[in-house]
């Protein structure tokens, strides 16, 4: 044995492989652990469809529901509040709802099925947090150009009454809307739509 | 005494760890007031690891639970409320006695070879501790708690490709929920505290390697006398370890007031809305970090997004955190105390302590248009002061070092 020449390249060969063999074993026993941080079937199961009476609610009112632990908000909007949206499409990021941020029967002018029943998920595209409805025109605190929407208080992102967001603001996108459908004129049922 | 002592010493290096490390750790003569600020971390370091042992005992981990077993600990627990406040306090108290160990670091350059992994090591200690804070505040499971957590994870969210299945991987859900709440006690009570704990002694290990630095900047190594020690040095015990008692002492003394007087710091500390459970469906009007995250959190705010991506801010603020670990390649000056430097590094250290704290002020305010101009402003002086270090240390003029360290 210590008679015979260390050949150097094959010990390095073989711890190299080793390590190799080594690390691969390590990822196999890293990935149950990762897979176990993932969301469990019960939270998956969790995001059932949500049905919501509308009849309820007043022009220019707005209301809160739960879907899939968000918010989601459904605004009946007045005749003047769709007559404003065309209004500030040169001050909006993505005025022709390019990106995919609705379902296909969403992408019009006024983001809906119904013109007037806005249907949107209420989490800002930019960090998360649930902006506050502001349908006043013209607000003290939030400048003479505001024709109502939904401003963020986290960072300050604004939105007009579709969920489009304002140029400058630090929300890149439009706020998503979700798959619905109506059940009848009264019903909406939010989280499936009639391709599901 | 004698005999048991080496009984251990044949089978445990206990009396050689304590000379090492302590009674024959040689500390330079000249610390001056910054030189408590180590001591004290590791001090609150135990502090947090104690009471937060004892918050466990009655906290219970769960979305339903979590709010209400806080109040009961404040309310029912016989001195739960002192146990917890300490708990709450010594979390702002770590981030003040860390940034004033970090600024001593800057003024004397300590970060400087050949302690350039002591200050690494350092760095990671702190974000380590950034970690434990984040993931400690959703805890009580507060509306600030809650929409804190939801930020933050969201900043994941804007990196490119990976981010979305990144941002549901670490909450374990589509939002911040029972799940989250669950590995986030994991993480706060046994993961980041162990790899804390294991930094802490490497950080100690490598400074006792390559010894001390001192308000002078220079290497007491250089002279050495007939004992092989330096002779500028002292043991650390006694003379250190008596100095730090009293450094210590008044340590508690504003430490324990805060804590019987004013535990919520006015909103600085424990902040209003998080004493309001958590509402998935409700953001509070304004959400602000706790203070000691402001200043990189204005940094964000303050990056507007780029071709419809967040993920500009998002970058700034972690570049505004990681920026430290390059100090020791970024300083071209022959001398590392701010003793012997121009007038051109004191100049800039001066902006990037305003911008500093100019940028925690910020971030603890809404946004408003000249909010944001300003911290725009701050932001570009808070990176030019490590970007352009190479320039101004360089060109800038110096006092010559002396031999020997100085009594002032």
């Amino acid at each position: 044995m210590s008679e015979m020449a260390v050949d150097g390249s094959k010990r390095r060969f073989l711890v190299a492989m080793s390590a190799a063999v080594g690390g691969v074993a390590a990822v196999g026993a890293a990935t149950p652990l990762v897979m176990s941080m993932m969301p469990s079937a019960r939270a998956l199961a969790a995001g059932a469809p949500v049905e919501v009476d509308i009849s309820k609610i007043e022009p220019g009112m707005m209301l809160t529901v739960e879907w899939r632990g968000k918010p989601v908000w459904i605004v009946n909007r007045t005749p003047e509040m769709l007559a404003m949206l065309g209004k500030d499409n040169d001050r909006l990021t993505d005025p022709n709802s390019d990106l995919d941020q609705q379902p296909e029967y969403c992408k019009n002018p006024h983001r809906s099925i119904k013109p007037e029943f806005f249907v949107g998920v209420g989490v800002c595209t930019h960090l998360g947090c649930a902006p506050s409805y502001r349908p006043e025109v013209g607000p003290a605190d939030l400048g003479q150009d505001w024709h109502g929407g939904f401003f963020c208080p986290c960072h300050g992102s604004r939105y007009d009454l579709a969920s489009r967001v304002f140029k400058g603001s630090p929300a890149p996108k439009n706020m998503l809307v979700p798959p619905y459908k109506y059940l009848s004129d009264s019903k909406i049922l939010v989280g499936e739509d009639h391709k599901a | 005494m004698e005999k048991v002592i080496s009984w251990l010493d044949a089978r445990f290096p206990l009396t050689a760890s304590f000379k090492a490390h302590l009674s024959e750790y040689y500390a330079p003569k000249n610390f001056n007031f910054w030189y408590y600020f180590g001591s004290l971390a590791l001090l609150v370091l135990v502090l947090q690891i104690v009471t937060g042992i004892f918050l466990t005992m009655n906290y219970k981990p769960d979305g339903q639970q979590a709010f209400a077993s806080v109040e009961y600990i404040m309310r029912d627990v016989p001195l739960g409320w002192l146990v917890r406040y300490a708990h709450s306090t010594g979390a702002s108290a770590f981030f003040i006695v860390v940034y004033l160990h970090m600024f001593r670091g800057l003024i004397y350059g300590s970060f400087r070879q050949p302690r350039e992994l002591v200050w690494i090591l350092g760095m990671l200690i702190y974000l380590c501790l950034m970690a434990e804070a984040f993931f400690g505040y959703l805890l009580p499971w507060g509306q600030m708690s809650y929409w804190g957590a939801q930020v933050i994870i969201n900043l994941f969210s804007a990196i490119p490709f990976i981010g979305d299945t990144l941002s549901t991987l670490i909450r374990g859900d589509f939002v911040v929920s029972d799940a989250t709440l669950n590995r986030f006690f994991a993480l706060h009570v046994i993961a980041i505290p162990l790899i804390l704990v294991g930094l802490v002694a490497a950080h100690l290990v490598a400074l006792h390697e390559v010894g001390s630095n001192n308000p002078d900047g220079i290497e007491i190594k250089k002279h050495k006398g007939k004992d092989g020690h330096p002779v500028d040095g002292i043991p650390f015990h006694p003379y250190y370890t008596v100095k730090d008692i009293l450094g210590v002492t008044v340590f508690l003394i504003v430490f324990t007031a805060i804590l019987f007087f004013a535990p919520e710091m006015g909103g600085y500390f424990l902040e209003a809305n998080n004493f309001v459970p958590a509402d998935s469906l409700k953001t509070p009007m304004h959400i602000a970090p706790v203070w000691y995250f402001t200043p990189f959190y204005a940094i964000l705010r303050a990056v507007p997004p780029l071709f419809g991506s967040g993920f500009p801010g998002v970058a700034a603020m972690g570049v505004s955190v990681m920026i430290f670990c390059a100090l020791p390649w970024l300083d071209r000056s022959p001398v590392k105390s701010i003793r012997y430097r121009g007038p051109k590094f004191k100049i800039a250290l001066a902006c990037f302590v305003v911008a500093f704290l100019g940028l925690g002020f910020l971030g603890t305010q809404p946004v408003t248009p000249v909010y944001t101009v300003l911290s725009q402003v701050l932001s570009v002086v808070y990176f030019a002061f490590f970007l352009l270090m190479p320039w101004y240390t360089k060109y800038d003029s110096h006092k010559t070092e002396p031999e020997r360290v100085t009594d002032k």
